[in-house]
């Protein structure tokens, strides 16, 4: 029988949960010209469930009979996932009035889906992390296709559902394999299971791959990436940008606590995929990148080639020394691709018209004379996202490559700073559009797009000063992560 | 315990032969009907292994509801009709090709590799999954999961309707001679 | 503990052998003296003309997947009926959140006009 304890421990998720039901009802009887309200009445609850989850960050323990566990890595992850809603509420706030599709029900499915993300980054059952998983997911199907009667947006949201539902089963049949291994599904009992030598290696390593991919088409890696062009194409813009930021890490949190906690002793058999997933991401997000003449088409190949970078440091998970870094690195460069990310898509979408699948990348001519503001955001997004120093993304690239150093693996790391410097000519071409082509841009109207852009690369910026007390954050917080 | 297992190898190929008919069928209404016949068989398996709860379940949420759905969707829309070429060349062959490696894969490894023989595995109890045993370790144990799945189902009735309704917002999108 | 299931198996065989029986028999005595007329589609009466499907409008899949989401819902109904006695008030207050919740779903569906035919 649970206690307020239970309760306690995951009062951000079930504040959010609460306030999705309320805004649910609520937004019935708001009429389809006041909208807005159901936009700050979700805002307001994704600050609520952060504050939540401030306040239980440092607290650790488990819930519901072991179905979840509260510690450093799920509360960061936490506040992450709802900052990324945070930015994908105002983001759409003028975005979807411009493009006619103001139904409140926009708001509340991403208050589920990011409900489902936190679940899942604090998950401590298989069974929870699949529920969890859909719990994610299908808020996402929906929201992809909330444009329909839209084309674009029907294909997007059907690729991304009959995908879905396939690496969904695969997961599936993945964590079958493992309970038939070792008879359990919760984590303590698996690991258990594994040091008590009752589980059956093979059957493990098979449920172990069979999850990879599961998790491998969520974060987007490379032979698992057919949807995410398409996906982030036809979805609304604010979708597309929270899909590459909040779904990725969400993937992210479950892969890295997953391995991390089931699969050390598979790590010299797994490292060898991870090698090959990572470096096959790197080549071809960023080669194919350079062919994309379509904004959202581009950075739905760079977050191809950023989910490798991500992957190159935990190749090594299996030395527990490494592994620690890893997770570090990897929720700093969350950190810092969350900002990069969602800066870029808001200079896209402060600029992109009703109705358009994506600004070409000629659109942006003139930028940076006409809007220095918005000019800035996008030299600043996209310098980040290269790895110039002075941005957070040079950070995030710079943890990332020394873990992967320290775990010996400079090969990788050699493809990661080569494929780098290829990215850096698609990443300044925009930035070439924007100052040196001349062109007449016009800003949409409404300003919240802008301002999540000036605030993101403000953000980058401004936190590349201090990166060593952001980095030291992260591992405090993963310290007690087993 | 011989009968047993022989009643296990014919439901086995059975589970295992309507599957493949239900994916080789060029008819659509004929790979709704093999499917039904594969969850019933799943189901009779299920209650071989004591799990007479997931087996109603199994026969009349999927074999009854959702597959006879499936067969009123495949008629009303005219699906069994369809043209089901495929638009990539060799994708069948190669699709195959790949499938039987997986199978012998996970075949070796299973079976040859694994060393687990069917003698080390512990029958469970005969009742171990009854109604009574889910109830109890459903409302306790796995009370959250039980939970969240009421908020999945809800999610879908709200994808139900957003996908299905068009509140007469987004009508003037539709652009002539895009359909 | 299969035994059972033994009234089952026995009403599905027979149902099988029955059915079989019937489509046997009819075949093998019934007269059968075909005629174009006789083999075209029944279509009260007049000359069948144009496809037999048209396309049915989307709010007839809105109500039969709205139908099934809340079926799956009854599904959980049964094994705590079972334990609601050993359970007690917990188990109530468990399944009324669990109800609750889809009880809000409804309340959407009726609102947005989803169960109106027009």
């Amino acid at each position: 029988m649970p206690t307020v304890n239970d309760f306690l421990l995951i009062l951000p998720e079930v504040v959010l949960l609460i306030w999705a039901l309320l805004i649910l009802l609520i937004d019935l009887w708001i009429p389809d010209t006041k909208k807005y309200y159901t936009a700050v009445l979700s805002a307001a609850g994704l600050v609520i469930s952060a504050g939540c989850a401030f306040a239980l960050l440092g607290r650790t323990g488990s819930a519901f009979s072991n179905m979840v566990v509260l510690d450093g890595f799920s509360s960061v992850l936490s506040i992450l996932f709802l900052l990324s809603g945070l930015a994908a509420v105002a983001l759409a706030y003028d975005y979807l009035k411009r493009n006619a599709a103001q139904r409140g029900e926009y708001y509340t499915l991403l208050l589920f889906s990011i409900a489902g993300m936190m679940l899942m980054a604090s998950a401590n059952d298989l069974i929870m992390v699949f529920l969890s998983l859909e719990l994610l997911s299908i808020p996402l199907y929906i929201l992809a296709g909330f444009f329909r009667p839209r084309l674009a947006s029907e294909e997007a949201a059907l690729k991304y559902f009959l995908l879905g539902a396939f690496s969904s089963a695969i997961l599936l049949f993945g964590i079958a394999w493992i309970y038939g291994s070792t008879g359990h599904t919760d984590f303590p009992g698996i690991v258990a299971s594994i040091d008590g030598g009752r589980a059956n290696y093979l059957l493990l390593l098979i449920g172990a791959g069979l999850l990879l991919v599961g998790f491998g088409f969520k974060i987007g890696v490379f032979p698992f990436h057919m949807w995410v062009p398409d996906t982030y194409q036809g979805s609304p813009s604010s979708i597309g940008a929270f899909m590459t930021v909040a779904t990725k890490a969400a993937g992210f949190a479950a892969l890295l606590r997953v391995f991390l906690v089931l699969f050390p002793a598979e790590a010299p058999i797994m490292a060898g995929i991870l090698w090959g997933l990572s470096a096959a991401s790197m080549i071809f997000g960023n080669t194919v990148a350079i062919a994309q003449m379509n904004m959202k088409r581009l950075l739905a190949y760079s977050s191809i080639a950023n989910a490798g970078y991500i992957l190159m440091a935990f190749v090594p998970y299996g030395n527990p020394v490494i592994a620690q870094e890893a997770v570090s690195s990897a929720l700093f460069y969350l950190l810092a691709y969350a900002l990069t990310s969602f800066g870029a898509w808001a200079v896209m979408i402060a600029l992109e018209p009703a109705e358009s699948d994506g600004l070409l990348l000629q659109d942006f001519s003139g930028l940076g004379r006409k809007y220095p503001w918005l000019g800035a955001a996008l030299l600043i997004s996209m310098l980040s996202f290269i790895g110039v120093p002075l941005t957070m993304g040079f950070w995030g690239k710079f943890y990332l490559f020394k873990t992967a150093v320290d775990g010996s693996q400079i090969p990788l790391v050699l493809i990661g700073l080569l494929t780098s410097l290829v990215s850096a000519y698609y990443y300044l071409r925009i930035v070439m559009f924007a100052y040196f082509k001349p062109g007449e841009p016009q800003i949409q109207p409404g300003r919240w797009a802008s301002v999540v852009a000036v605030i993101c690369a403000a953000g980058i910026f401004v936190l590349s000063f201090i990166p060593t007390p952001v980095f030291q954050f992260a591992a405090q917080m993963i310290m007690g992560m087993k | 315990m011989i009968t047993g297992i022989l009643f296990f190898d014919v439901m086995a190929v059975l589970v295992i032969s309507t599957s493949i008919g239900m994916l080789v069928s060029r008819n659509a209404v004929y790979s709704a009907l093999f499917l039904v016949l594969n969850f019933a068989s799943v189901a009779v398996l299920y209650v071989t292994l004591g799990a007479p709860f997931i087996a109603m379940a199994q026969v009349t949420v999927y074999a009854g509801a959702i597959m006879i759905l499936f067969l009123f969707v495949i008629m009303l829309l005219g699906a069994e009709r369809l043209e089901g070429e495929s638009t990539i060349r060799g994708q069948r062959l190669f699709g195959g090709l790949l499938a039987v490696i997986l199978l012998g894969e996970l075949t070796w490894m299973a079976v040859f590799q694994s060393g687990l023989s069917p003698a080390a595995l512990t029958m469970p109890a005969s009742d171990f999954a009854g109604p009574t045993q889910i109830g109890l370790t459903l409302f306790n144990t796995y009370l959250l999961p039980f939970e969240v799945t009421s908020f999945i189902l809800l999610v879908a009735i709200i994808g139900a309707i957003i996908l299905t309704k068009t509140d007469n917002i987004g009508k003037r999108i539709i652009r002539p001679g895009k359909d | 503990m299969l035994n059972d299931y033994l009234p089952i198996i026995i009403l599905l065989v027979l149902a099988t052998v029955l059915g079989f029986l019937v489509l046997i028999i009819g075949a093998l005595f019934g007269p059968r003296r075909p005629t174009q007329r006789k083999a075209a589609p029944y279509e009260s009466g007049m000359i069948p003309y144009g496809p037999g499907t048209r396309r049915i409008s989307v709010r007839y899949y809105l109500v039969a997947v709205l139908f099934i989401l809340f079926d799956i819902e009854t599904v959980f109904f049964l094994p705590w009926a079972v334990v609601f006695r050993q359970l007690g008030w917990f188990a109530l207050i468990e399944m009324l959140v669990f109800i609750g919740i889809l009880l809000i779903g409804f309340v959407y569906v009726w609102k947005k006009g989803a169960l109106e035919w027009e």
